[in-house]
């Protein structure tokens, strides 16, 4: 924020790494190492992970909130954040059910859950960019606010009875063991790839999380920028509000209760730096799988989900610990 | 703009007089003294956690794991009461706040030696904890029959017409506002919150304050632990699931800045007492329960609207903090 910060942040070293180190030495080779080493354990721990079967139930563990999580990313980077991303899995659902009850058939279905993840991420992006108010706190309180809507709504009751045509989105298969969930990820996960390493508007993100305020007077529209991005991760919280509906068949008040901070967990594993400006959706695709691994693995082990939770807890941690404990130990060595 | 900022503690006091008033239009038992009372008593967790959230976002940070912390401690202490009845309560108070100061003293290393931002370090540690609370535990619960009889009726007791809990919080309430109104590390927390940069120029070391801060947040878990698990008489991995937004929510409602810096005693009690108020006036106006979430996120928003008008300038920038040299 001041001059000085910068200096101590940024310091110039003599000489770059070379590539191919520095390649080495990356955060997404750090995560593929990880990945590798989770896999390997669980495939001695359990003999039931190693079968196409399974590897293809895995995917349900993560797909879901990975796809909200590719959407974060951008925010994230941005030097936003998202916390209602669940409440809006919550509201869409809710909505969807209604609307089941009035008699839709499953096309209105998605257009009414992709349409109230759109509208939840634009009211999020016009307090935040219309208001100026800080993110984090306006998503503390929408998330509230939709999740409440849903309770004053559904109460303790629940919806039932989607149909099978519906049950599709969460439960079909393209070919073999390869779900419709996964290959939707693969496919979001190259647009979104595309969109933030490969276009103009990817860079402006990037710019925005460096320096709002340079990015300003470069011409960049930072409030419109925002926006976007506010909307476009509602939308994919619709989508996965599709998926996880589709996939539980029913609808509770309670749905994805929680998810928010898994979501964000992913993300700034991905390498995605909280504070904005840097991050790659290689590194979240990464961390998406890992976290899917380490759950779906420890199931098969039938640890509990909580204890699960300390894992991913410990992870985020120590993967975040690790680099800057080698930074420090590497500076003081290199003088 | 500035007189109203100065005032927004007396603003909120008004809304909640104006909430309370209007209730009572309708059922004037709603307005009795002794219902009110009963109000602050039942809201007395919420005040001291709001009381250690607003140190800890004071400094820039926030603490998502105190909730977490609550049910880890809490699941000890009645673990402990249940194994060993003779250990006398006070004893188990003392422990309490030991355990979460500890947990709040691991959160603060993290963030103050290895400079993690304190969102993703309370993030991590919100789910250790409380996956933490299972293993100790091994998922039982401990329920009234396992607890000693002094355990639950301590914080029952009354004291000059109050209930022994009521006066935590006012004892809560007393030592934070002459811990920060009064003391050169209070005035400290609220230095490096405004002005990070110019507070080590100062000679205060902004990171060891971020420590304390989180050690004090930590504490007031430690102890809400016990408040919590002897009030409600059940220990469980669940206790306090999801709470930790809910402490965050008073602090924003009481006007306290996520920026830093700025923030009162006053406005965080107030804030908690704020969700208390439609939290208890909701069943006497005959309002569904599942009302109430949308109210305080409807609340939230409109705290924040009205409070950014105040605080225009720092308001834009959250998350970032100002790495000080």
């Amino acid at each position: 924020m001041t001059t000085t910060d910068v200096a101590t942040n940024r310091r110039v070293p003599d000489r770059l790494d070379k590539p191919l180190t520095s390649a080495l030495l990356s955060w997404e080779m750090l995560l593929v190492l990880v990945a590798v080493a989770i896999f390997v354990t669980n495939s001695l721990a359990s003999p039931y992970f190693l079968n196409a079967w399974s590897l293809s139930d895995l995917t349900f563990n993560f797909v879901e909130k990975g796809l909200i999580a590719l959407a974060m990313a951008l925010l994230i980077i941005s030097g936003e954040i998202d916390l209602s991303v669940a409440a809006i899995i919550a509201l869409a659902s809710t909505m969807m059910g209604m609307a089941l009850q009035a008699g839709a058939d499953t096309p209105v279905l998605v257009l009414i859950g992709l349409g109230v993840g759109l509208a939840c991420g634009a009211f999020n992006g016009a307090l935040v960019t219309r208001l100026g108010l800080p993110s984090i706190v306006v998503t503390i309180g929408t998330m509230s606010l939709f999740r409440g809507i849903a309770y004053i709504i559904l109460g303790d009751q629940a919806y039932r009875g989607y149909p099978s045509s519906f049950a599709f989105f969460g439960q079909g298969y393209v070919w073999w063991v390869i779900s419709l969930e996964i290959v939707l990820f693969a496919v979001m996960a190259v647009i979104f790839w595309f969109l933030l390493h490969r276009t103009s508007f990817g860079r402006t993100v990037f710019v925005i999380g460096n320096n709002p305020v340079a990015a300003a007077f470069s011409g960049v529209r930072v409030e419109r920028v925002k926006f976007i991005l506010f909307c476009l991760t509602g939308l994919m919280a619709g989508v996965a509000s599709i998926l996880l509906t589709s996939r539980l068949g029913s609808t509770r008040p309670s749905i994805a209760f929680g998810y928010e901070l898994e979501v964000v967990t992913m993300v700034v594993l991905g390498g995605v730096a909280i504070l904005g400006g840097s991050g790659s959706i290689i590194g979240v695709v990464l961390a998406a799988l890992i976290m899917g691994l380490v759950t779906f693995g420890l199931g098969l082990l039938n640890v509990p989900g909580i204890v699960m939770s300390i894992f991913t807890g410990s992870l985020l941690i120590v993967v975040i610990a690790l680099p800057i404990l080698w930074r420090r130990f590497r500076e003081a060595r290199g003088g | 703009m500035k007189s109203l900022t100065k005032y927004r503690e007396i603003w909120l006091a008004a809304a909640i007089a104006l909430l309370v008033a209007a209730v009572a239009i309708r059922f004037p038992a709603f307005a009795t003294p002794s219902r009110l009372l009963t109000v602050f008593n039942d809201y007395t967790i919420l005040i001291i956690l709001a009381l250690g959230q607003m140190t800890v976002i004071l400094t820039r940070s926030i603490d998502l794991s105190m909730a977490a912390n609550l049910a880890f401690t809490g699941m000890v202490i009645a673990m402990t009461n249940a194994a060993y009845p003779a250990i006398p309560i006070p004893m188990l108070i003392i422990m309490a706040m030991a355990i979460g100061s500890l947990l709040g003293a691991f959160n603060g290393i993290l963030v103050w030696k290895l400079d993690i931002p304190p969102i993703v370090v309370t993030l991590g540690t919100l789910t250790v904890f409380r996956g933490a609370t299972f293993v100790v535990s091994g998922g039982a619960w401990v329920n009234a029959d396992a607890m000693s009889a002094a355990f639950i009726q301590l914080q029952r007791g009354v004291f000059l017409g109050l209930p022994i809990l009521s006066w935590f919080a006012i004892a809560a309430i007393a030592a934070f506002y002459l811990f920060l109104a009064r003391t050169p590390l209070g005035r400290s927390i609220y230095a490096a919150g405004v002005n990070p940069t110019a507070s080590v120029y100062a000679g205060i070391d902004v990171g060891r304050i971020k420590f304390v801060a989180f050690v004090i947040s930590g504490m007031v878990s430690g102890l809400c632990g016990y408040l919590w698990v002897s009030r409600y008489v059940i220990a469980s991995t669940e206790v306090a699931n999801g709470y930790e937004l809910q402490i965050v929510a008073a602090c924003v409602i009481g006007g306290i800045s996520i920026a830093g810096g700025i923030g009162s005693v006053a406005g965080a009690v107030l804030g908690a007492l704020f969700l208390g108020v439609i939290g208890s006036a909701l069943p006497v106006i005959n309002v569904s329960p599942f009302w109430q979430l949308a109210i305080s996120g409807a609340a939230i928003i409109l705290a924040v609207v009205l409070n950014a008008r105040g605080e225009k300038r720092q308001g834009r920038i959250i998350l970032r903090q100002a790495e000080a040299a």
